[in-house]
């Protein structure tokens, strides 16, 4: 991939020239998480600036996807706060972060199955849809208006994520690569601020792994979308992320820029499994 | 002619989200009702409309309601028959002692208190899945079938505990004949399996689905869990509450407990099972079949010179059923529509598959 010139024109250490961020989006601060005896979290604090694309790195159980369920409500910490565009809290409930412009996609697809791409995209439009039930019943007048207004909204996010052919199959039929495409499809239909990715380009062989670095270089540039992504590919990480927090037996072992990461002693350690 | 969409551009939304986009499909649907509403009436006999295609279309009303719930959102239930039952005393109740209502009224009114009923037994389903949603759901048959038979207020203090159903009166039109009672039902189910339609094909369905696929995933995209497994069991139940209003008053006239006993919640899963979960057309597929099977064994096989004793013929019943649910959860589990379907896009691309 074009690691090489990613990172020339970001410069060594510092952001690339043109890319501008907001104040801070979200805050998570002392973060402890155990399940019964085992510890996912302990204390992990981080912060992430608005329209930053943020990678969320660390060996297989450091604690990367429990991260993100805290962050979208999905698991609650035992200690510790999630400050999100303003507000603090110590238990985010699913649905109020959904409300509030956080979406997802699961490190195992997660995806109506039964359902067509097309369906399973305009789900994501779910929370935007006013009109009652009886209006539905009739399917006529505002009902059938804003159904097609929708529509028109997904049927945008498929071209943008070249998914028009398979508009019609259901998911449960597709190859692996685009149901992780679909899911990414249902989660920018909801128009989020920041977009939760759970290992989005694990399993994807090369050509795969580019679209989606491309698909979601798009979205941040194009909507100004806020990302947190996981991933293991390092290449993939030093080249797209303005900033990577390291994880490792769920403790944070560095946080910085990807050439500073790169360089961390404690990150080195922990990639090549010196003991503890 | 072929059934082809080559040539039938979709210039908008609209068209392509219509219920059959498919233009020979919806010449289809236009002859069926066209025969269905102005033909039927003059051509069959009265047998034909009491045996046959009375409780066909009942049973087909009560098929979409259960569909909603299980085909569409996932949670099973055992309870259809006491459902049918609440609507079915709930008519009759109105009708007797509010006689001044319009019947019309009367009938939506006992699937409105089929749909709160229906959502008190579907609280439940918010803490529990799969066997024990389905053993919660038998727990509110046996209860209701209980209510009926032991509160003798529902009856009307009847000492035998069979209640007889006025004459229904819609706004003037007496249906009385079997070809006016046929019409009638005609109507209704004409008229719900097109909300079904509109509502499973809009958000609420969509959400519907969403919690029958992954529960988890509808939750983080803002789908309330709650929201979503009630309103199915408040619309499926109102859908079915009015199926057993018409059954009671236009089917049967007078009933006793035990005609909405756990059997016609097992024959009505029956059908959705062999008609299609989450399909429309499934439900009119395995009414029709669950209809004609017992007259099959019944009338035709004695014509082709095999005879069978009634005890027989009724073991006989069953035992088709059974095996087919179990070839069909096992070959197809999305029953004889799926066949309609995959039969329907051969014939698209027929004959050339590649
Ligand atoms: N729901 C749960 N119940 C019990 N333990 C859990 C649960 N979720 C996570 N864990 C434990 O928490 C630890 C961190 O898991 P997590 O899935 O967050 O790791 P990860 O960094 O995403 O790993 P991977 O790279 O393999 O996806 C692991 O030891 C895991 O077994
Ligand atoms: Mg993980």
């Amino acid at each position: 991939m074009q690691s090489a010139t990613a990172r020339a024109e970001r410069g060594e250490g510092q952001p690339a020239a043109g890319r501008k961020f907001g104040g801070e989006i979200l805050k998570v601060d002392g973060i402890s998480l155990s399940f019964g005896g085992v510890k996912a979290l302990s204390d992990v604090s981080f912060s992430i600036r608005e329209h930053e694309i943020f990678a969320i790195i660390g060996p297989n159980g450091a604690g990367k996807s429990s991260m993100l369920n805290v962050i979208n409500g999905f698991y609650h910490p035992q200690q510790g706060t999630v400050t999100y565009k303003g507000v603090t809290r110590r238990d985010v409930d699913p649905h109020d972060a959904a409300r509030n412009g956080i979406a997802r996609t699961f490190q195992n697809i997660a995806l109506f199955k039964g359902m067509s791409t097309l369906d399973n995209v305009m789900t994501g439009r779910i929370l935007k849809m006013r009109r009652g039930i009886l209006w539905q019943a009739l399917y006529w007048g505002p009902a059938q208006r804003e159904e097609i207004e929708h529509r028109a909204f997904v049927e945008r996010i498929i071209d943008f994520l070249e998914i028009q052919a398979i508009r019609k199959t259901p998911v449960g039929r597709l190859p692996y690569g685009l149901q992780k495409r679909v899911e990414l499809a249902r989660a920018l239909a909801m128009e989020p601020d920041l977009l939760l990715l759970d290992e989005p380009m694990a399993g994807m062989n090369v050509e795969e792994k580019e679209d989606m670095c491309r698909f979601i270089l798009d979205v941040n540039e194009q909507f100004g979308t806020t990302i947190a992504l996981i991933e293991h590919d390092m290449g993939v990480v030093m080249d797209i992320s303005d900033r990577v927090v390291v994880l490792d037996y769920g403790r944070k072992i560095a946080d910085g820029t990807p050439d500073v990461v790169r360089g961390d002693k404690a990150v080195i350690d922990a990639y090549l499994g010196v003991a503890h | 002619m072929l059934y082809r969409e080559a040539g039938q551009f979709k210039t908008s939304y609209e068209a392509d989200q219509s219920i059959f986009p498919i233009m020979q499909d919806r010449w289809g649907i236009a002859a069926i009702l066209a025969f269905a509403f102005l033909a039927m009436p003059f051509l069959a006999s009265e047998y034909f409309f009491r045996a046959v295609m009375i409780p066909f279309l009942i049973l087909a009303l009560a098929a979409i309601g259960l569909n909603l719930l299980v085909g569409y959102c996932g949670q099973i239930s055992l309870g259809t028959g006491a459902f049918m039952a609440v609507g079915a005393y709930a008519a009759y109740n109105f009708a007797i002692r509010v006689p001044e209502l319009p019947h019309l009224v009367t009938l939506l009114l006992a699937g409105g208190v089929a749909a709160v009923v229906g959502l008190l037994f579907g609280i439940p389903s918010l803490r529990i899945k799969g066997l024990y949603l389905a053993a919660a759901t038998l727990a509110a048959q046996f209860f209701i079938d209980w209510l009926f038979s032991r509160v003798k207020w529902f009856t009307n203090y009847t000492p035998s505990g069979s209640v007889a159903a006025p004459q229904l009166n819609i706004f003037g039109w007496v249906p009385d004949a079997p070809s006016e009672k046929y019409l009638l039902c005609l109507g209704f189910v004409t008229v719900f399996a097109l909300v079904a339609k509109n509502l499973v094909r809009s958000r609420i369905g969509r959400s519907w689905m969403a919690i029958r696929d992954m529960d988890i995933a509808a939750e983080i995209i803002g789908i309330r869990p709650m929201h979503a497994k009630l309103s199915a069991f408040a619309i499926s139940s109102f859908i079915v509450g009015v199926a057993g209003a018409l059954w009671g008053f236009v089917h049967l006239g007078s009933w006793e407990p035990l005609a909405f006993s756990i059997d016609r919640s097992f024959s009505l899963l029956f059908m959705v099972i062999l008609g299609g979960l989450g399909s429309i057309l499934g439900c009119f597929l395995g009414a029709a079949f669950i209809t004609l099977v017992p007259i099959f064994l019944n009338q035709v096989l004695p014509e082709l010179g095999i005879k069978l004793d009634t005890a027989t013929v009724s073991h006989l019943e069953f035992m088709i059923f059974g095996a087919l649910i179990v070839v069909f959860l096992i070959a197809e589990p999305h029953g004889m529509a799926r066949l309609w379907q995959v039969g329907k896009e051969k014939l698209r691309i027929w004959p050339f598959p590649h």
